[in-house]
Parts: C-alpha cells; structure tokens; sequence
C-alpha cells in the first residue's frame, strides 16, 4: 500500500500536467462535443416526439376511422330508408293513380258527360219531336176543317136566307117559278131549297083595332101609329138591346133549392135510405176497428179552446208567413176566377 | 112673330149644326178628303161645336175631330195648340159614354203620332180622365180609353212611366178578363206597350199578375186578340230572366206551340217573338222549351212560312245553339236542313245574315256539330254570300265568322273539298289547317284526296315561307311520300321534259 501511495505521489506531477492537457483537449473539443451531444439528442428526441406524434397520429386515425365509418353509416341506412320511402310512395302513387283514374272515368262518364243518357236523351228528343209534330199537324187539320165546316155552313145559311126571300118565286102547278124552267131536265138548286124552305115572314101594316093592343111596357118595340117605325134597329140612347130585354122577360124559371125539393123530401130520403141497405148490407155485424191502436193517444184540445177568449190572429189575420216588406208600395193583387170555358184542350 | 115661328129659327139652326157636323164627320172618314177640309178651316169650325148644348152634336164633332187628327200629325198639332185637349179631358170626367168615347177617340189620335204630342195629352192631365173612364161599366168606353193609353206609353219610356204612375196598369188587367173581345185585344195591346220599354216596367206589369191572365187567353180562337197577348208576353219576357221563368211558369207551353200553326202569320210571328225572348235568356230556359218540343215546332213554323216572318224562329234556333252543345245538337236532331233551306231561299239580307249566324253557333262546339253542318250542304251557300259583292256587310261579317267557327272543328273532308277551290285565302288556311289535321291518321282520307285532285290544288296554292299556310301544306306534303308530291306540284312535266333534253341515249 505505502508502494502504491509512492507511486500515486511521483505521477501527482504527471498527472496535474495530465489534469491540464486534458482539461485543455477537454476544453477545445467542449464546443465539438457539446454540439454533438446536442445533434445526437436533438435527433434522438426528434426521434421520441416523431414516435409519440406517430402514436398520436395512428390513434387519432383509427378513431376518425372508426367515427366516420359509424356516421356513414347511420347516412347511409338514413338514405336507405329515404329510398325505400319514396319507392313505396311512387308506388302507393302509380296506385293511387290508377285508381283515381278509374273513379274519374266512371265519375265524368256518369255524370258530367254520359254518352248513353245523352244518346237515350235525343232519342227521347226526335221522339217527342214527331208526336209534337204529329200533334200540332192533327190540330192543325181540324181547326182547317172546322173553318171550312163554318165557311160552308154560313154559305148554307146564306143561300137559305136568300131562298126564305125569294120564295114567292117558288113554281106552282100551274106556272113554273123562275128556277124551274121548263127546257131543264132538273130544277134548279135554288128552287129545291126554296121547296124545303118557308117563307120569311114579313110583318104587314098593323090593322085598324078598335082598342089599343099595346101592352104598357112593351113601347119601344110596338111602333105607336102616330110615329113612324125607328130608322135604326138599335135604339138610340141608353137603352138595353130588345133582345136582352126579352130574354130578361122570357127567362124560364129558375125555382130555389127549396122550392124544387118535395114536400115528402125526408121520407123519400129514408124510404131510399132503406132500399140501400136492403140491397148492400150482407153482413150484419158491425167491423170493428182495430181497438189497441187508439189506446195510448193522447187526446189533443183544440187550438180555440185552449187559449185565451179571444180571436188568434194566427188563421184570422195570417195563416202562413209573409213578407210585409215585399209588398210595400204595391196594391193589392186581384185574383181572377178561372173560366174553363175559355181554354179548349185539343187533345 | 109667334113662338113658334122662333122656335122654328132655332130648330133650323140645329138641323143645319147637325147636318154639318155628320157630313164632316163623314168626310173626316176618307183620307183623300182631309187636305181640303183643312184648308176651309175644319177646326175653327168644330171648335165651338164641342161646346154646343146639344149631346148628338158635341159628340159627332168630337168623332170628326178625331178622324182627322188621326190621319194627319199636323191637324193633331192644330188640335194640341188650338186648346181643345182640356176641353175634352174635362168633358171626359162628365159626359155620357158616347162623348167619352169620342173624346178618347180624340186623345188617341193625338197621341199616336209622336212624343210630344203624347206628352203634350199627358201634360193636360188627360191620364186621371183616362182612368177615370177605364173604371166604367160600358166596354166601349173602356175599349177606346185603353186604346188611347196604349198609343200614349207606346212613345217612349218616360210616357209609359208616367201612364203607370198614374195607376193605369191594375185596371188594364181587369179589363183583360172582361167577356168583350175588343177590350181584351186593345188591354192586352196596351200592356204591351206600356212592359215593352224597360224591366222595371215589364216588373210592375208582372206585379198585378198580367201574366196569368194573359196565359189563359193563348187559346181563345180570335186571331187578333192571340197577336195581342202574344206580343204583351214577348215584351213581358224580354227583359231579365226571372220574369222569363214567371211566363214559363205560367204554363203556356204546349199550348202556345198550338198557336205556330194558327192561319193568321202575325200570330204565329207572335209566338215565335215570345220563344226566342225566352230562350235568349238562360240554357235552363232553352232546356225546357227544347224538352218540351218546341224545336221541331219552330222548325215546321219555317217551312210554313216565308218572308221576314221566319226571322225570330231563325234566331230562336240560334239562341237555343248558343248556350251549350246538347242544345245545339238537339237542334241538328230536330232538322238542319229545313234551315238550310231557308238560307237559299230568302232573299233579303238581314234574313241571310241570321241564319248564318245561326248555322254558325250550331256548327261550332264539336266535329259532330261541325258534320252536321256540312253534310247540310252549307258552305258554298256562306262561301257565296261571304264573297257576294252585293250582300251587305253586316252579311258579310256575319257569313264570314260562321264559316271560321265551323271550319275550325269540320273534319268531314268531302264537304270541305270544294272549298279548297273557291275559298279567299283567309278561309283557305282554315280549310288546309283542318286537313293537316286529319290526313295524317287516316289513309283512306289521304287516297281520296290524291284521286280528288285536292293534292293538286294544295300545291298550287302560292304561300309565303314561314306563314301559317306554308306550315299546314307542309304538314300535308309529309303525309305522302315524296315522288307523290313531286308529280302534283305544278311543272312538273316541264322539268320532266327538261330531262329528256340533258339526257345521253348509250
């Protein structure tokens, strides 16, 4: 040990100029070195982050992996689902199309433009049209045929009228008139008319008559013998025509109700009234009616008799609504009675 | 000198006024005679005459007085200014029934020739007489102051106004229910003229239930008195719809189709007025008329008669086309070809205008129609009277929008051939436009065209490029194959021979 200690303490010289030298190469590769470190560090950290950031990195990968594959494909059933909607809507659509075009097809051609009903409708139409026809040409032929009925008629009267006046030509026994020439094989028209016809009486000049024949009233007709007979046949003035007055005067008799009904009116009835069940009563029996349906009404009181004593105005001074307001202004309608004998029904 | 010798003066002097006054009157009554009794100075003379104590007298120079302002506007205008009018309405209120009647005679003859006579009888309160009468027993006075009203509200709205206010219109409806026949005829006559004006008095006439009364009288067999009512209904119905349901309601039809084929053709022109008013109005209305056969009777109504009576059943026929197609083809079914006789045979214009115009609103709804029509054989008619230089315009006009209404929806070729030679080039394009429509789908239509020589013709037609027509005879050219249309088009046998010269025989 004191050898070692020796040793140690002859190299202490050497080893402080050692210390120095070191120290000094030390000193001089301090920077080198030192930058070296730092490059070998630098790298060596560059290398740890590089491995965290990776880390970092991959992590942050497979998370944005797995979150967009989780939100495409909640999209994608999402549009999935929307597809299938709209295919089932396209379908429920095409459907109901077809079935909104068969409701409107049998709708229109029910009711807005039936082609039957307007077939079966002018059909109908011609129909009515030839019995219109029809109708209206038959009328037409009887009103022709009545006109010419009266025009013939009144020719008729008219011929006769005129052989009434004639009729002092009329051939006798001894002397044929006129219209019966001998050189004709047949008298003529006029002359058979004459020998159907009487004559026309044509009042004479009245006869001197010891007493006045004129009744009180009849004046106006029976011309007095002082004045001559009147010029006109109507009188002048307010008189009423001669024929009224007759026909006032000869109006046949026109007994009350009373007066026509016999004094044994009351037995007759009953006497009548015997007869008749004589004849139709057969069965002796007395018909029933049926009992339970009446049972349960209810008897209802006259209306009269259950208000007040005094008249209602409903079915005295009104009996339905009405509209006062529409009838300011105006007069009272006047109705008229219907005169069947006015329209003649040519059916 | 003894009384009687005086008495005598006078009697002479009366005799002499009597025999005066029956001769004018007498010589009132011929037309011819008029001039010279004005010049002698007839109405100073017959002035005082109404004054005279004698009834006869007053009454005989009323009646001549009457007379002759009835043939003359200036003798009535003498009457007016002469004064005589108070005269007489005052006498009305009076006097017995013949001098009544006489003096409305008078006012009658006054009123009829123009407003302002009318109004001038108005203005001397001849109204309040006038109704006075018109509540009297005698049915002649009653006749001759209805008559006098009528003429007075015939004028002008403001007059008819005036005869309403005055509270004529009740008592008219009561004279119509009267047995006489002329009071019916000359009330019914009156109602009419006094609805006719305005809706507002055609309303008041309604109001007193004229119609109902009117409605009985359809069949009565006097002819007059059938003008009469059936005019009054026509007026009544003009104006607005509702009362033209009121007189359907009335129920005059079937029976008033009865009177269509009554002798006398005012009544039957009547009646026919009193269906086109109603079915002027509403498709419901023409609806029930059609229904109930008045259609065919019109169109018998047609053929019966000929002139300008056949107007308002052609207009009826329009009318009844106009609303809808049903009704236009209820039209057709009932017989177009009696119109389409009426169209060749009448000769004046305004009778030619209305049938085309009708022909037109029954031709125009669908291609049916437009069959129909054609098959009728009317368009050359139209064609002709649209080209006519002698028809008037109106015609013209009228010929011309029936044809184009037709023409649009006409796909019956045959008929529409022979206009392809004779139309204007304004009805030409309709008629290529409606080729061009149906030649594409249907071969046997485009055969017959080719051997019709219709090809031949679209060729030849000269159009510019880019018009209509050039787009229709295109569409034409495309329906046949090329050569076709090359061999129709004009010179072709030119440029045929035209290869023979540039030909080289090998």
């Amino acid at each position: 040990n004191m050898a070692r200690l020796e040793k140690l303490y002859k190299q202490v010289n050497n080893i402080k100029k050692q210390y120095f030298i070191r120290n000094r190469i030390a000193e001089e590769n301090r920077q080198k070195e030192n930058e070296a470190a730092v490059r070998i560090q630098s790298w060596f950290k560059g290398c740890q982050v590089r491995a965290y950031l990776s880390h970092l990195h991959k992590n942050a990968t497979l998370i944005q992996k797995i979150w967009r594959g989780l939100t495409a494909r909640a999209l994608f059933s999402q549009r999935v689902k929307t597809a299938y909607f709209i295919m089932k809507m396209n379908f429920y659509n095409k459907m109901a199309v077809k079935i909104q075009q068969r409701w409107r097809g049998y709708y229109v051609r029910k009711n807005v433009h039936n082609y039957y009903a307007r077939k079966r409708y002018l059909e109908r139409l011609t129909r009515k049209n030839e019995h219109i026809r029809r109708d209206l040409e038959e009328f037409a032929e009887l009103q022709r045929r009545e006109r010419e009925r009266i025009t013939l008629e009144k020719e008729e009267k008219e011929k006769n009228i005129q052989a009434e006046r004639l009729h002092f030509l009329l051939s006798t026994k001894q002397c044929p008139g006129v219209f019966n020439s001998p050189f004709r094989a047949e008298p003529d028209e006029m002359e058979l008319r004459m020998r159907k016809v009487k004559p026309l009486l044509v009042r004479s000049a009245p006869k001197e008559r010891k007493t006045p024949n004129i009744t009180p009233d009849l004046t106006n007709l029976m011309p007095n013998r002082e004045r001559l007979p009147p010029i006109h046949k109507k009188p002048q003035g307010p008189f009423r025509p001669a024929l009224e007055v007759q026909e006032q005067r000869h109006r046949p008799l026109e007994p009350s109700l009373r007066v026509t009904t016999s004094i044994n009116a009351l037995e007759e009835a009953r006497e009548e009234l015997k007869r008749q069940e004589w004849r139709t009563r057969i069965i002796d029996q007395t018909f029933l009616p049926f009992s339970n349906t009446r049972r349960n009404k209810q008897y209802e009181g006259l209306m009269h008799t259950s208000t007040t004593f005094e008249q209602m105005a409903y079915g005295t001074k009104h009996f339905r609504e009405e509209h006062k307001e529409y009838l300011k202004g105006k007069k009272r309608r006047k109705f008229v009675k219907f005169d069947s004998n006015l329209i003649n029904t040519h059916k | 000198m003894s009384q009687r010798q005086i008495l005598q003066v006078f009697e002479q002097y009366q005799k002499a006024r009597t025999q005066f006054v029956q001769t004018v009157a007498d010589l009132a009554a011929r037309p011819q005679n008029t001039e010279t009794l004005q010049n002698a100075g007839v109405m100073s003379l017959l002035r005082p005459l109404l004054l005279d104590a004698v009834p006869t007298i007053q009454q005989t120079a009323a009646l001549a007085l009457g007379r002759l302002a009835n043939y003359n506007d200036d003798l009535a205008e003498a009457v007016v200014k002469g004064d005589i009018l108070p005269q007489l309405v005052y006498s009305l209120a009076e006097h017995n029934r013949f001098y009544k009647k006489a003096a409305a005679f008078v006012l009658r003859a006054v009123a009829k020739h123009s407003p302002e006579l009318a109004q001038a009888v108005v203005d001397c309160g001849s109204l309040d007489a006038l109704v006075i009468s018109l509540e009297e027993f005698d049915p002649g006075v009653k006749e001759a102051a209805a008559w006098a009203i009528g003429y007075i509200a015939r004028h002008n709205a403001q007059l008819s106004q005036a005869v309403v206010d005055a509270g004529v219109v009740p008592l008219l409806v009561l004279c119509i229910q009267e047995p006489e026949i002329a009071l019916k005829r000359v009330a019914a006559s009156a109602l009419s003229d006094i609805a006719k004006h305005s809706p507002e008095l055609a309303q008041t006439v309604v109001d007193t239930g004229a119609i109902a009364h009117l409605a009985q009288m359809i069949l009565n067999p006097d002819a007059k008195l059938k003008r009469q009512v059936f005019s009054a209904l026509s007026q009544i119905a003009k104006h607005s719809v509702d009362i033209a349901e009121m007189v359907v309601e009335a129920e005059i039809f079937p029976a008033a189709l009865v009177c269509l084929k009554d002798p006398d053709e005012y009544v039957r022109k009547n009646v026919a007025t009193l269906i086109r008013e109603i079915t002027k109005h509403t498709p419901e209305l023409s609806q029930i008329i059609v229904n109930v056969g008045g259609v065919a009777a019109v169109i018998d109504y047609l053929g019966d008669s000929k002139g300008n009576v056949r107007l308002p059943g052609i207009m009826m026929l329009g009318y009844v086309a106009t609303h809808s197609e049903n009704l236009a083809m209820a039209v057709i079914v009932s017989g177009v070809p009696q119109l389409a006789i009426c169209l060749e045979e009448e000769q004046e214009d305004h009778i030619k205008a209305a049938t085309a115009w009708a022909f037109g609103q029954i031709g125009r709804h669908t291609p049916e129609h437009a069959k129909a029509v054609a098959v009728a054989n009317v368009f050359p008619k139209l064609l002709n009277l649209y080209l006519d230089t002698e028809s008037s315009e109106d015609l013209q006009v009228k010929a011309k929008k029936a044809l184009k209404s037709i023409l649009q929806k006409c796909t019956y070729l045959p008929a529409l051939e022979p206009l392809l030679y004779e139309a204007p080039s304004n009805i030409l394009k309709h008629v290529i436009c409606q080729f061009s429509k149906v030649l594409p789908h249907d071969s046997k239509a485009r055969r017959l065209f080719v051997t019709s020589g219709g090809l031949k013709k679209v060729q030849e037609i000269k159009a510019e490029p880019g018009s209509a027509i050039q787009e229709y005879i295109n569409a034409i050219n495309s329906c046949y194959p090329e050569e076709i249309v090359r061999y129709y088009s004009p010179g072709y046998s030119e440029t045929l021979l035209e290869r023979i010269d540039n030909y080289q025989p090998v």
